[in-house]
């Protein structure tokens, strides 16, 4: 996609300073804290980050913090109203108490996918319905990671978890959270990845110039989680995106469009072979009939998204 | 000051309206609905300049009310029973915020069975939070306490929330005189909304409720949160005395009902302890020497107090509308806890469970009670804890597993 309008056009129009701090406990390698570096840049310090329990809930451990704005953790499932009570106390301070404009905030919130896809949909949901002006970030590690990667809604088939670890992995399929958030009608749904920052780039900076609620969600790689080396998360990121298996779109005014199409789009394997969670796909022998399962529902999506013009 | 005819939970609102409540994340739930809904109508004619929001539920709104807390709004919310229970988690952690506001519940029994009516079983799950408790018997108090609630929520050497506790039905339903102060009064008294330390503003970041490593850190502010609540004790009397001053109502942390001079004494809470002021009244007026002592101020524990009004009495009975399974009523442990070891110690303690669900304490109840601990009292020894249930009622149960086992059987030929 070229957008014109964009002042992200090129790479090296991306930020050049990095505002989240480091030395966090995040792990070698989090696929989640690589997005948030990259959309904190975007958004900026005049921020309050509204936290549900997961990995990064260990981001700002007392006394210390890696954010140069707020930051206030909830619960598990409930930071979308968490989010609801600072922006509307914010308002009403600004309409009732004299807060001058420069003193308000962007309300972000910010879960992994265990909270998102899981415990915190219904009030993720209550915030949509009520147009709550927020920005929801959703790092998307497709499984309950901070305990140890066990199965979570966003688990994708056949991927091996803490608690599925038979010989086909997960029997579920991951929940399509974004067609959910979608039906909602929020002002803007975006799915990002780390390893394209100027995708994600754009998709911050069209969620900074709207309104009302707007949905990120960004697949996490994990190393710990996915069990692969951690110098291979930018990879694996790449890879989900040209094999298709992370579609890059947006939802904007009742429409989806995707950002990055792969028109040659790799096989799946070269994204699953690469993580120990699908080794089981390839040893001690190819798993022919789930690798084709998992090839064609990759297949069927972007057939779908051909016919239906982008 | 005007004088009307008012439901707890009208008083409620009411207190809410003269706090001049900023915020108001709301989600209904009987017996507590008719508040949200009297502050709804109020915001919408322009009768009360506040914001509401009615969440997706009582996890949410506790959460959104601790979020607007935390920025800088004067916050007021409304639950009962199972909204209160639900919220449970969120109640232990914005009390871990020190978030200063007001949340009424309105007592009601818990699930399962389900059933709409009063008891204290709600509120006294919520009795570790962090929250301090309020417990009201008329509707003039709902109201009064509402306000006094702000002043201790907010002062700074207490910062915690606070929970206005009402009787579903017997108070939130029940029209009584209230006297609605003036306004100005109320304005004056209450104040404005001191944030304090607490605030998100964009030229002063700010991480709250971060987590912790360790033992100690967690020790640190779960110790300064029971400070807190402990400093509300004598905060209480200070914002009582002025309140006294300024509007001429007085609520002492405990009020004791002829228990100066009685050697037998009543504990209850809530407003079935107005049915048990008219059974002393009774039971004096037949030549008993028996009084009320009725605790206000649930947490922080009003301890000194009960101890300094208990002392030297022969008997004590503890009336509770709760019941721990497996121990037995809340108060009455508490009660022993703080009695427990002092010279002066009424040598009988006795345990009465009663009005779960609603279910009625009677006169003749009030009186058997006070038998059963004159003969305590006369043996020397505390009686069994006793669950309150009549003959009659046990008949009437009798008669529904009756019709229940008919049912059932006429069924099986059916199918």
């Amino acid at each position: 996609m070229t957008d014109t309008t964009t002042r992200f056009r090129r790479m090296k129009d991306l930020p050049s300073t990095h505002l989240l701090g480091t030395g966090t406990p995040m792990c070698a390698g989090c696929g989640g804290l690589e997005a948030l570096h990259e959309i904190y840049d975007v958004l900026g310090e005049k921020t309050v980050f509204v936290n549900a329990a997961g990995c990064m809930t260990l981001l700002s451990v007392y006394p210390f913090t890696p954010f140069r704005g707020s930051w206030l953790y909830t619960a598990m499932a409930s930071a979308p109203a968490g989010a609801q009570g600072i922006r509307d106390a914010l308002d009403i301070l600004r309409e009732k108490k004299g807060l001058p404009p420069e003193e308000d905030l962007e309300v972000v919130v910010l879960t992994g996918d265990g909270a998102a896809y899981g415990m915190g949909l219904s009030a993720t949901s209550g915030a949509m319905e009520r147009d709550l002006d927020f920005i929801y970030i959703c790092y998307d590690n497709e499984g309950y990671g901070n305990t140890g990667q066990q199965y979570s809604g966003a688990t994708p088939h056949a991927a091996r978890t803490a608690t599925s670890k038979g010989a086909h992995g997960f029997a579920g399929y991951k929940k399509d959270l974004f067609s959910i958030w979608a039906a909602h009608r929020p002002a803007y749904v975006a799915t990002v990845i780390g390893s394209e920052p100027l995708d994600l780039a754009r998709k911050i900076e069209t969620a900074r110039s709207l309104k009302g609620p707007r949905m990120i969600i960004s697949l996490a790689p994990c190393p710990t989680g996915w069990d692969y080396d951690p110098r291979d998360s930018v990879d694996i990121g790449k890879l989900a995106v040209k094999t298709g298996v992370w579609p890059l779109k947006e939802y904007r005014d009742g429409r989806v469009l995707h950002t990055k199409v792969p028109h040659e789009r790799l096989p799946v394997e070269e994204y699953l072979k690469k993580q120990g969670r699908f080794a089981h796909l390839f040893e001690p022998e190819r798993d022919e009939t789930l690798l084709d399962e998992l090839q064609a529902k990759v297949d069927v999506y972007w057939s779908s998204v051909e016919l239906q013009g982008g | 000051m005007s004088r009307t005819l008012l439901t707890g939970n009208g008083a409620a609102a009411w207190g809410a309206r003269l706090a001049h409540a900023d915020y108001i994340p709301a989600f209904p739930i009987t017996p507590q609905t008719e508040i949200i809904e009297t502050l709804a109508q109020w915001i919408d004619t322009g009768q009360m300049d506040s914001r509401l929001v009615t969440l997706e539920s009582e996890h949410s709104m506790i959460t959104a009310a601790g979020g607007a807390a935390a920025t800088g709004v004067r916050v007021f919310s409304a639950t009962s029973s199972q909204g209160l229970l639900y919220a449970m988690e969120m109640l232990y952690t914005v009390a871990g915020w020190r978030t200063p506001f007001v949340l009424v519940n309105v007592s009601r029994g818990l699930s399962a069975p389900i059933t709409l009516e009063a008891d204290h079983n709600d509120v006294m799950a919520a009795r570790d939070c962090g929250f301090l408790q309020l417990h009201c018997a008329t509707c003039q108090e709902v109201l009064d306490n509402t306000l006094i609630a702000y002043r201790l929520a907010e002062d700074e050497r207490v910062r915690l929330p606070v929970i206005v506790n009402l009787d579903g039905f017997y108070l939130s339903f029940t029209r009584e005189p209230v006297i609605i102060p003036d306004p100005q009064e109320t304005t004056a008294f209450v104040g404005p909304f001191n944030p304090a330390s607490i605030h998100f503003r964009a030229s002063a970041p700010e991480s709250q409720a971060v987590a912790v490593l360790g033992g100690a850190p967690y020790s640190y502010f779960r110790y300064e949160l029971h400070l807190a609540a402990q400093n509300a004790l004598s905060v209480y009397d200070e914002i009582r005395a002025e309140f006294r001053e300024t509007f001429g109502r007085d609520y002492p942390a405990v009020d004791a009902y002829h228990a100066e001079d009685a050697e037998l004494v009543f504990v209850m809470l809530g407003s079935f302890a107005t049915k048990a002021r008219a059974a002393v009244d009774q039971l004096r007026e037949a030549g008993w020497s028996i009084g009320l002592v009725q605790p206000h101020l649930l947490r922080p524990f009003p301890e000194p107090l009960l101890q300094q009004l208990l002392a030297g009495k022969r008997g004590v009975a503890v009336i509770d509308q709760n019941l721990s399974m497996g121990k037995g009523g809340v108060l009455h442990t508490e009660l022993a806890a703080a009695l427990y070891g002092h010279p002066d110690a009424p040598p009988v303690l006795a345990s009465f469970i009663g009005g779960l669900g609603g279910r009625d304490i009677t006169a003749e109840e009030f009186f058997e009670i006070a038998r059963v601990l004159r003969d305590a009292v006369s043996a020397g020894r505390a009686p069994l804890p006793r669950l309150l249930y009549t003959r009659d009622e046990l008949l009437e149960i009798r008669k529904l597993q009756a019709v229940a086992h008919v049912e059932r059987k006429e069924l099986g030929k059916t199918t």
